[in-house]
């Protein structure tokens, strides 16, 4: 047992932080930047080993011009991953040292495992990405897997945390800080662990997915319809267009955990003031404080798709005091957000799905691939709106009725210096990729893949 | 013992972080500083950035390592760093940001405009990032991060000689131990001029640095008495004397252009230091909080021990996988994918077959679970019966025919 529990506590009490809110933002705007490179690491090397893997079945070039091309675009958008990763870890302890002094031993061994498999993925990657002139054909295949196993066991580990955040568990408390900690039950025993990560699995493929398809798209919009462009488009949009539908499935499953775990989150997301037994869903509209206005309610349909049974009694927000509340409009906004955005993807997909399986050809009506051109930046949209529905509903709260977000945040001052210099950092570097990649899609195919097409 | 053992690990990260990440960050020192001699002055920034190209985000990893054991294994002085020492830490995120974006877009550029303010930027920040990183371990050795939520001074804490000095010190030994790499590369790759040129570098910086290590303890003694006391006896000494030792047989080594023992000397140069730093600081981590204080509970060091130990069976064979092949310079980017050797086309078009009933069975199976349910268990199984239909469909749905 350690000695000095009561003086660590004090040191580390909570302090008068007048910029919480700046801390929030700066938070929120890393990680809106981190997330969907993240999707690239956990979805894309599947996309191309797959490409390599068609190369080494058909013999033919086209495929491995269109591997090497996107393992180059997967290298850079792993390095910038780190580097935005690197940053979320120094912010866990430059703007919230309570949480991390009180919790960090808790939680603390799953990013210690996710980062030997950012390890693992940093080698692998450089051998794959660096070898294909010297490794024989084979054996760089086998050296791109261990690539996108580490991507996913990586978020894995990641999400245990969110996870226990959302749902702790595995520790006891003294005087605010945790003691007789169980780390690996407390990470890998958790019920909300299992539907974030399948959740996040999914969405990785949706948006790497609709990402690569949306260039794709554009490019054959512009005339440069050749085998080249449909092959790589008819890769992404496979797996965009299975992922988004089956995302469906698994955001019910997110929302009945939420329902039965969180309910005041629930209740944030639909703006349910009171009680209810066979509770109403809205869709738009507005929460004035009591009840949602200018909506579109749909009877008894929130009790039946959090409970699967419509007359199921729903939590209100009532059922705590509102000092313990989170922004109801703010996560009721995001979760439409990403509700509808899900189900017009899920809709486009099926639309192809039914041409493609009836037909066996691809779509070629431009009006499709100006939706396709869309879905693209709709995917991370609903991405980020998913997140912030997620972490925004978890408010006040940083670890779920544990420790207050106001209890966790750093005594420095100065948060909206760095947050402003952080804004125009990636500002900055938000105009040089978009740069760039005008360039990338200007320069012309490799040779080969000229050859080939 | 046991709530040792993570700041020996995190000693063991930040020796291999100094020593690896720090020659490329001196690859980026390089390219600011190095001016035109026997070499083209392209050339030269293309041998440091060509130098670092594969192992780059490998070695990063080692900080992040290293952050992670302190988090997990001693939160309370993680967070009391973080918080007093909050600007300099600032400052190396945003130098770390610029520096690997400004990687990433220079490799898409060649021989793009624009290039060149892009090398620029990545090497100002190869230098602020190991400075400002030096700065935050000298506050911590002069003892000025007191345990708690931001109880030191914002500035005063990480301006002072001492982390100026250990900035400084990182500096001068990430450019010398690049050098001393870049020659070994430029010898392998037989480029003479660039080998000359990058031999006389190294020398230069080798007696910076060595000056620089030589002054220190001056400074030390003036402002950091503890960390002093701690170099001038036993394990400190020691490893003070080894470092010397290494540094010296660096230079001599490298006038004689045996490059190859000279990396391994350099290497050792630096990571002595850090041992030395180790040595010194214990056993307080921060005034008044010794580490068995500082420690988590035993489940949690248990916990760091065997996640350890498992993630080295894996990773040990394979970092030595990569540099085996990058040391043998076996890993390099290919830009024309005609050179490459070919495999045979396929006798018969290779068509997959129709989804089978299989997979379609998966379908219903995770769906129904998913959806009526209710155990966490049942739903997970659901989730896997979903990828075992999404991954055929996937195949079969991938592969668009030529029309
Ligand atoms: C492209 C992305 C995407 C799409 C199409 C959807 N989601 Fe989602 N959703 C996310 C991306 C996402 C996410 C990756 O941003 C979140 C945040 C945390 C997580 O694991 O997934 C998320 C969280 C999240 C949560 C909160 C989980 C929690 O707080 O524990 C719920 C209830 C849903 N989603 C429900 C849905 C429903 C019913 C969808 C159907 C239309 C849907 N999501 C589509
Ligand atoms: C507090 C939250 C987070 C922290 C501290 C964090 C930290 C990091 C770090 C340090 C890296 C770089 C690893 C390296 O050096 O190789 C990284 C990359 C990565 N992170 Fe995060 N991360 C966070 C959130 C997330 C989330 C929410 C996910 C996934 C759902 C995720 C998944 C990944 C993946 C897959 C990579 C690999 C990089 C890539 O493939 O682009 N991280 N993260
Ligand atoms: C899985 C890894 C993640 C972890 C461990 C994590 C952890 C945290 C922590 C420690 C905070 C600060 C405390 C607080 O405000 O409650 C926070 C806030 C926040 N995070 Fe996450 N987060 C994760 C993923 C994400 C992702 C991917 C996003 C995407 C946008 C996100 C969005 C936010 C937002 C919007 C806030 C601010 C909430 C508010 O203050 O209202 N988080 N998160």
């Amino acid at each position: 047992m350690n000695p000095t529990v009561e003086t660590l506590a004090a040191a580390f009490a909570a302090v008068d932080q007048p910029q919480l809110l700046a801390a929030r933002q700066m938070q929120a705007l890393s990680f809106a930047v981190h997330i969907p490179l993240v999707c690239f690491g956990m979805a894309f090397p599947t996309l191309v080993l797959f490409a390599e893997w068609r190369w080494l079945r058909t013999g033919d070039p086209l495929y491995r011009a269109l591997a090497m091309r996107w393992s180059k675009v997967m290298l850079a958008l792993f390095a910038v991953g780190v580097v935005t990763g690197t940053i979320l870890s120094f912010e866990l302890g430059l703007l919230w040292p309570g949480f991390m002094a009180a919790f960090g031993d808790v939680f603390g061994l799953a990013f210690a495992l996710e980062g030997f498999s950012f390890f693992a993925e940093a080698i692998f990657i450089a051998i794959y990405v660096y070898g294909w002139r010297r490794l024989a054909p084979w054996s760089h295949f086998l050296s791109g897997i261990p690539v996108a196993l580490a991507g996913v066991a990586g978020s894995f580990f990641v999400i245990a945390v969110d996870a226990w955040m959302q749902h702790p568990s595995g520790f006891a408390l003294r005087d605010g800080r945790a003691v007789d900690v169980a780390p690996w039950s407390a990470l890998f025993a958790d019920p909300f662990l299992w539907h974030l990560w399948a959740h996040m699995y999914f969405a990785a493929y949706v948006v790497a997915g609709f990402l690569v398809a949306s260039a794709y798209a554009w490019s054959v919009l512009r005339g440069n319809a050749g085998r080249y462009e449909r092959i790589a488009l008819g890769i992404a949009l496979a797996a965009a267009t299975l992922a988004s539908p089956l995302q469906l499935l698994i955001g019910d499953w997110a929302a009945r955990d939420v329902a039965r775990h969180q309910p005041v989150k629930l209740a944030a997301m639909e703006g349910l003031a009171t009680t209810t037994r066979g509770a109403p869903l809205h869709l738009l509209g507005w929460y004035d404080g009591r009840e949602v206005v200018y909506g579109i309610a749909i009877p008894r349909m929130l009790s039946l798709l959090a409970f699967h049974d419509p007359d199921a009694p729903v939590a209100g927000l009532e059922t705590v005091p509102p000092a313990e509340r989170p922004p109801v409009n703010g996560v009721r906004f995001a979760f439409q957000t990403m509700v509808g955005i899900g189900s017009l993807l899920a809709l486009l997909s099926g639309v192809f799905l039914w041409a493609r399986v009836r037909t066996g050809r691809m779509p070629a009506s431009r009006w499709f691939l100006r939706a396709l051109v869309a879905a693209g930046p709709l995917s991370v949209v609903a991405l980020i709106a998913g997140w912030v529905a997620t972490e925004v509903g978890r408010q006040p709260w940083v670890v779920y009725e544990i420790m207050r977000t106001s209890e966790a945040v750093t005594g420095a001052p100065g948060i909206p210096i760095g947050f402003a210099t952080l804004s125009a950092v990636y500002a900055a570097l938000a105009v040089a990729v978009a740069w760039m990649l005008r360039r990338l899609a200007r320069t012309p195919l490799d040779p080969e893949a000229r050859r080939a097409r | 013992m046991l709530a040792e053992l993570p700041a020996i690990l995190m000693l063991v990260g930040l020796a291999a972080y100094a020593v690896l990440a720090g020659a490329d960050f001196g690859a980026g020192f390089w390219m600011l500083f190095a001016r035109r001699r026997r070499a083209s002055l392209q050339a030269t920034r293309d041998h440091a950035r060509h130098a670092m190209g594969p192992v780059w985000e490998a070695n990063h990893v080692w900080l992040i390592f290293v952050l992670v054991v302190c988090w997990t294994a001693y939160p309370t002085a993680f967070a009391s760093i973080l918080s007093t020492l909050s600007i300099p830490m600032f400052v190396a995120a945003v130098g770390i940001i610029l520096r690997g974006a400004s990687y990433a877009l220079r490799a898409e550029l060649d021989l793009a405009p624009g290039r060149r303010s892009i090398e620029n930027v990545f090497a100002l920040s190869s230098i602020l990032t190991p400075f400002a990183l030096g700065v935050v371990i000298g506050a911590i050795a002069s003892g000025r991060v007191p345990v708690g939520n931001a109880q030191g001074d914002p500035i005063a804490s990480w301006l002072q000689p001492t982390s100026l000095l250990v900035g400084a010190l990182f500096v001068a030994t990430s450019s010398d131990l690049a050098a001393v790499y870049l020659a070994a590369d430029a010898c392998r790759l037989d480029e003479s001029h660039l080998e000359d040129d990058f031999r006389s570098r190294a020398l230069r910086t080798g007696v910076v640095a060595g000056a620089l290590a030589l002054a220190g303890p001056f400074v030390l003694r003036a402002d950091a008495p503890r960390i002093w006391d701690g170099l001038t006896r036993d394990g400190g000494l020691a490893m003070v004397a080894l470092s010397t030792a290494a540094g010296l047989t660096t230079l001599a080594l490298v006038a004689r252009r045996r490059f190859g023992p000279a990396r391994v000397s350099a290497a050792l140069a630096v990571a002595a230091i850090v041992a030395g730093f180790g040595f010194a600081q214990q056993p307080e981590l921060l005034p008044g909080l010794r580490i068995d204080q500082a420690a988590a509970g035993r489940p949690t060091l248990v916990a760091i021990a065997v996640g350890v130990a498992a993630g080295a069976i894996v990773l040990v064979p394979s970092l030595g996988l990569l540099f085996g092949l990058f040391l043998r310079g076996r890993l390099e980017s290919v830009s024309d994918a005609s050179t490459l050797p070919d495999v045979a086309p396929a006798a018969s078009p290779d068509r997959p077959s129709r989804l089978g009933a299989l997979p379609l069975t998966c379908f219903v199976v995770g769906a129904g679970l998913l959806l009526l349910a209710d155990v966490t268990w049942a739903r997970a199984v659901g989730a896997v019966s979903l990828l075992a239909f999404a991954w055929p469909a996937f195949v079969r749905l991938a592969v668009v025919a030529d029309e």
